[in-house]
């Protein structure tokens, strides 16, 4: 006979002040099979989960319905409280009368009959309930890290250095991303190169980390500890185990008029190449695209000239596949171009150049060795105008959202241009200041203050060309609106950040969730901030939104964290919410007849075929099985079974069934 | 041409004009793009997006200040703030609101009387012809501007040069049009 | 089909020439157009200021009187009837309760489902098929092509592909053996209403624009709006004063320049109604290679 305990919960007032808490202790103690039924202000509380266990002991209770929040909130608490008073933790069921009745409801009788009816359904389903033991599954502890800029590299690091292998995927020839290609970084200044390289180095070198540079994920299967990942190696026509990385291929190369995206596009770079001097691996692959081999169907010159025979036109895409326990995505941002602005000329005048394009005219390793030259004619500008919020905040143009990044780069890009042309005028025209980082508004005032930079509060309304000078048309707002034009010779537009052309099929492919501009998404912006909803799948840096360097760090080394946390055990426990065939003595061994339909519409692929044999070892009957480890409950199977030989434990059909007619015979 | 200004319910100027153009003012950011393009800010009195500001704060005298500007007759509904406002305010249709509101409220710009005077001609001439009739236009705008010398030299070479005709152009009922008029004004008054 | 013409008030006074040549590359190419009969005019630049429903009526009685008619497209040439017969569509097609409202004030009921072109894209659809049987010239000269705001704002109703850069005039100039340039105002605006009112205002804007045309090596300005043809062509005293030097860039408008490839006389365009001199446009013109 079922002894159960309901406890109502106050929530303080949160349910209290709608509901009748004292009432529906007092009809729920009527109920049949109810031993005791108790309210309490806060049964989540230290002093109510004693109240629980007391009462479990005391009344000798076989079962127990708290009436209080969202199981998502506390189930594990109660149920830890029933398995301390020495009862199993599944005979522990809540009745959710906060989200779903005091929160949604006014006070009224009609709430407080509702709250009862939610307890009683409960009391009635776990009257059925069985004992379930948590299911316990192995851990590959390996890291599979998506995209090598500062993000991935962090987190591969990290993990590595803790001990654990990590395969690092990253899409272009090179691992470094968008760091690698900026001149010197905020707020201090340094130069990123010098030190982005060394963490590339280390990633190459370190014996726990495996790079495929050039390669791509191309299917994700399986669950947090067990995923399966198809890798695609992308062919780069250049074995890199004989390649010395000599250079002699890319010198003689004769597809040389390739746009070079590393300098984006100013410049140009061969058919076979490594992205930068500084490139991990710093060997070659050809880009088939443009090479004449592969478009034409002759050349070969590389293949003739390279000394170590490492040139193979015949290589096809490869496939690889990996078991990991954990995944980071890493795969970072792009950039809005000038062509984006029609009113500042559909980015038909060179000298409109985006954020990038200046990086890289202030680097050292850049088209101008560092001189900050106008792509039109090589001149050194006398006068710059830099616009900040270009494409971002901008419902117009589809993008609401702030970069984040970029008033604090326009700063240093007005600033390095100052300290390379000291009579040189700077002009931002900006809408606010965003300088909220640690030393980022000082940063700012520098710029300002010190370099004379010419802040000026407005937006830009459109940019045309006259006599090889940009007219800038703008305003001073602090000005009462005074129109302020500018004979510039540059114009540096501070275009959005946006997510990869590509994120919604990654995202897509690995089962996590994105918002409509495809940012992926966290499982909640403050408490889970770098995981997603997949368990096992974390994220970091700017494929999340847009990020500085150091957020992007920080949140690569957070997820690293949660990856080793969840390699610290050896297995890993499992909610028993999964669905299992039910077991007959033989010759029947279980009512199922093998038709499979549940396997087709498993989404997980979880259902498996069982052969049954007799001791001699004839089959004597085809029927199927659940792989625990790949269940994920969905209940997909139970509605699709025509015997009812397949059953969700923790809510069989019969748990169901009961708490439906709790409401109908109300 | 005073009964063909539409009447708005009661409210600040703000809540009626949001109520009539359906554009919401706190929209606005005050960028100032709009500004910044527009042909005619070194003009006006009190730029565009000043307007927006004072539209926003309601502060006391505001209304005044916006209903007696210059700007609201100089905006040419070129359209240029709103093509490229990222806010996608509709700065025109403020204008057009406003002007209605300063004629209604009597408060229209003295410096704008010509401006005004010329609309006003401008509807006569169709509410009389249907059509516009250049000459009718441009004698009953002088008699309204006293701008009468202005442009004397010019209307016999054009109309030499057939560009200009004497009688005008009608609708072949032209008491339609006077209906249609009529229909609106008290249309205005419902 | 039959092609409905709405040629607006302009086009029968100030800017006759406008729909004269329009009317005879038409006619050369064998196209019909038919007058809408008994429209009236759109409130232009000035009803909007006054009375919004005012604004809306005056438009949709056109439109009504055009669907009555049985057109199922109707070419309107000036810009400013465009921009105002477009709109007045938008907002009719796009609102029940306006709709009815319109239509009891012009009591005529009205679907707003006719298709309008402007002055390009009856070129685009209608002449250029068949243009190049009848080019007989080539312009030979340095054209500006000047859209102003009418046809590339508001973006509801723009007629123009890129708003900031159009290009639909200047592929006409190409068909018709000009070379129109790249310059910075096709889109800024010329002072519109204010041709009367504030004169000083357009001298100001449209000097800008002429100015502009004329630096950039332009040997004529190419226009589809008789607002603009008014105030780049007859303010020319007031801009010369206001920039401080003559420019005699004629002003054309786009069915004259196109009408002057097909070889039709100058004088059957209306060239010789301008106010600045159109002989060098002339001048420039040779013979069509076969
Ligand atoms: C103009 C400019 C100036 C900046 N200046 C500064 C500064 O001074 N200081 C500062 O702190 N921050 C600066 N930043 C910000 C900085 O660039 C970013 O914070 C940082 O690059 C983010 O790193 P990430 O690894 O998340 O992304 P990324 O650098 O974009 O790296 C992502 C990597 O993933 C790879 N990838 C993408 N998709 C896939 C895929 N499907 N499969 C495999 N690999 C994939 C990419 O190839 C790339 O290597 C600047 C940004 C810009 C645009
Ligand atoms: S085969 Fe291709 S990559 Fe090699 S040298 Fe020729 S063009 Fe360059
Ligand atoms: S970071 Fe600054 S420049 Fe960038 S979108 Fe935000 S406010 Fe604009
Ligand atoms: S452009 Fe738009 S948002 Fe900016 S000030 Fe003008 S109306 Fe406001
Ligand atoms: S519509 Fe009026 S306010 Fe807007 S840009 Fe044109 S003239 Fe200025």
């Amino acid at each position: 006979m079922a002894r159960i305990g309901v406890f109502i919960c106050h929530c303080g007032e949160n349910i209290s002040a709608t509901v009748d808490v004292a009432k529906v202790a007092e009809k729920a103690g009527k109920l049949s099979g109810v031993a005791y039924s108790v309210d309490y202000k806060y049964m989540c509380s230290d002093p109510g989960q004693t109240l629980i266990i007391d009462a479990i002991k005391e009344h000798k209770l076989t079962g127990i319905v708290v009436a209080s929040c969202s199981p998502r909130m506390h189930e594990g608490t109660f149920r830890k409280a029933a398995e301390k008073a020495g009862i199993n933790p599944y005979f522990c069921e809540m009745a959710n009368i906060r989200e779903q009745v005091s929160w949604v409801h006014p006070k009224s009788d009609a709430t407080t009959q509702k709250a009862l009816d939610i307890v009683r359904t409960m009391v009635e389903k776990v009257k059925k309930n069985t004992a379930l033991t948590p299911i316990k599954v192995p851990i590959t502890k390996t890291a599979l890290v998506i995209g090598g800029g500062i993000a991935g590299i962090q987190a591969a690091l990290d993990i590595a250095n803790a001990g654990h292998s990590v395969i690092m995927v990253e899409k272009k020839p090179s691992i470094g991303g968008h760091m690698s290609q900026l001149s010197e970084t905020f707020p201090t200044l340094d130069c990123s190169q010098c030190i982005l390289t060394p963490r590339m180095v280390e990633v190459a070198q370190h014996p726990n980390i495996t790079l495929y540079t050039y390669a791509e994920v191309e299917k994700v299967t399986g669950f947090v500890g067990n995923f399966e990942v198809t890798i695609r190696m992308k062919a780069k026509s250049v074995d890199h185990s004989k390649c010395t990385g000599c250079g002699t291929c890319w010198q003689k190369c004769p597809s040389k008029k390739i746009p070079d995206e590393f300098n984006e596009g100013m410049g140009f770079r061969t058919a076979i190449y490594s992205p930068f001097p500084q490139a991990v691996p710093n060997k070659p692959v050809i880009d088939r695209d443009h090479c004449n081999y592969f478009q034409k169907g002759k050349c070969g010159v590389c293949q003739k000239i390279c000394p170590a025979g490492a040139i193979d036109y015949e290589v096809q895409d490869e496939f690889l596949d990996v078991k990991v326990g954990a995944i980071i995505t890493a795969t970072g941002f792009d950039l809005k171009h000038a062509d984006f602005f029609p009113e500042y000329g559909y980015g038909q005048f060179k000298d409109v150049i985006d954020g990038m394009m200046f990086e890289r005219l202030a680097s050292a390793s850049g088209p101008t060795a560092g001189e900050i030259r106008r792509p039109s004619d090589g001149k050194i500008p006398e006068k710059i105008v830099f616009v900040a919020c270009a494409g971002s905040r901008d419902k117009a143009k589809g993008i609401e959202y702030c970069s984040k990044i970029c008033c604090m780069y326009t700063a240093k890009h007005a600033m390095l241009y100052k300290h390379k042309k000291h009579d040189g005028d700077a002009y931002v025209f900006y809408m606010d200041i965003r300088a909220a980082g640690k030393d980022y508004d000082e940063f700012v005032r520098r710029a300002i203050e010190e370099d004379d930079v010419h802040y000026i509060r407005g937006r830009v309304s459109r940019i045309y060309e006259k006599n090889g000078k940009l007219i800038v048309k703008g305003v001073d707002t602090l000005m009462n609106g005074d129109p302020v034009e500018i004979e510039a010779d540059m114009v540096v537009l501070a275009t959005a950040v946006i997510a990869n052309q590509d994120a919604e099929t990654v995202a897509q492919r690995m089962h996590i969730s994105y918002n409509k501009h495809h940012f992926f998404a966290e499982a909640h912006p403050k408490l889970r901030p770098v995981e997603t909803n997949t368990a096992g799948i974390m994220l970091a840096g700017a494929c999340q939104g847009a990020k500085d360097i150091p957020e992007t760090v920080s949140q690569a080394s957070a997820s690293a964290s949660k990856a080793i946390g969840l390699f610290s055990s050896n297995e890993m426990t499992r909610e028993p919410i999964v669905a299992v065939v039910n077991r007959q003595a033989p010759p029947n061994f279980t009512s199922c007849t093998g038709c499979m339909l549940c396997m087709e519409v498993c989404p997980y692929h979880a259902i498996e075929r069982e052969e049954m044999k007799d001791r001699t070892g004839n089959l004597i009957k085809v029927a199927v099985k659940v792989n625990a480890g790949l269940c994920q409950g969905c209940g997909t199977c139970v509605a699709m079974c025509r015997n009812k030989s397949i059953d969700l434990q923790g809510f069989s059909n019969d748990q169901m069934l009961s708490e439906v007619m709790a409401l109908l015979n109300s | 041409m005073h009964e063909i200004i539409p009447q708005h319910p009661a409210g600040t100027l703000k809540s009626q004009m949001e109520e009539a153009t359906g554009v919401i003012v706190s929209h606005c950011y005050q960028c100032g793009k709009c500004t910044a393009g527009c042909p005619l800010n070194e003009e006006m009195d009190v730029r565009p997006n000043q307007i927006l500001r004072m539209l926003q704060l309601e502060l006391p005298g505001y209304e005044d200040k916006i209903l007696s500007s210059l700007s609201i007759w100089l905006c040419l509904a070129c359209d240029t703030c709103y093509s490229r406002c990222p806010q996608e305010v509709k700065l025109s249709q403020v204008m057009d609101f406003l002007r209605q509101e300063s004629i209604r409220q009597h408060k229209v710009n003295p410096k704008a009387k010509d401006i005004l005077s010329f609309h006003k001609a401008f509807l006569d001439s169709i509410k009389l012809n249907g059509k516009l009739h250049e000459v009718g236009l441009t004698i009953d705008y002088k008699l309204r501007s006293l701008n009468l010398m202005q442009d004397v030299l010019l209307a016999p070479s054009m109309m030499a040069k057939g560009k200009l005709a004497i009688f005008p152009h009608q609708v072949q009922n032209t008491k339609e049009i006077a209906k249609i008029f009529k229909r609106i004004s008290e249309g205005t008054k419902e | 089909m039959r092609i409905g013409f709405y040629p607006g008030c302009s086009l029968e006074g100030s800017s006759k020439e406008y729909s004269d040549s329009l009317f005879a590359v038409a006619e050369k190419c064998g196209i019909m157009l038919e007058e809408i009969k008994d429209w009236s005019c759109c409130g232009a630049s000035a009803a909007h200021n006054l009375n919004h429903d005012l604004a809306l009526a005056l438009p949709a009685r056109t439109l009504a009187l055009a669907e009555k008619q049985g057109f199922e497209e109707v070419v309107i040439p000036c810009a400013a009837c465009y921009s105002r017969i477009a709109g007045t569509k938008q907002e009719i097609s796009n609102n029940v309760a306006t709709r009815k409202k319109i239509e009891r004030y012009i009591d005529l009921t009205l679907e707003a489902d006719i298709k309008i072109l402007t002055v390009f894209e009856f070129l685009q659809k209608y002449i250029f098929p068949v243009a190049d049987g009848h080019i007989v010239n080539k312009l030979n000269q340095k054209t500006a092509c000047y859209y102003g705001c009418l046809y590339s704002r508001p973006k509801e109703t723009a007629a123009l592909e890129q708003i900031e850069n159009p290009m639909e005039m200047d592929k006409v100039m190409v068909k018709a053996g000009a070379t129109p340039i790249d310059w910075a105002f096709k889109t800024e605006c010329c002072g519109a209403g204010f041709t009367m009112s504030r004169t000083d205002i357009v001298a100001k804007l449209s000097g800008k624009i002429i100015e502009d045309a004329a630096d950039r090596g332009a040997e004529s300005i190419i226009v589809a709006c008789p607002m603009c043809h008014v105030n780049l062509d007859m303010r020319r005293p007031e801009i010369k004063k206001q920039l401080n030097k003559e420019i005699n860039l004629p002003v054309l408008f786009i069915t004259q320049a196109l009408g002057l490839s097909m070889g039709i006389p100058a004088d059957q365009l209306g060239l010789n109604k301008h106010y600045v001199p159109t002989d060098k446009v002339v001048t420039c013109i040779v013979k069509k290679e076969a």
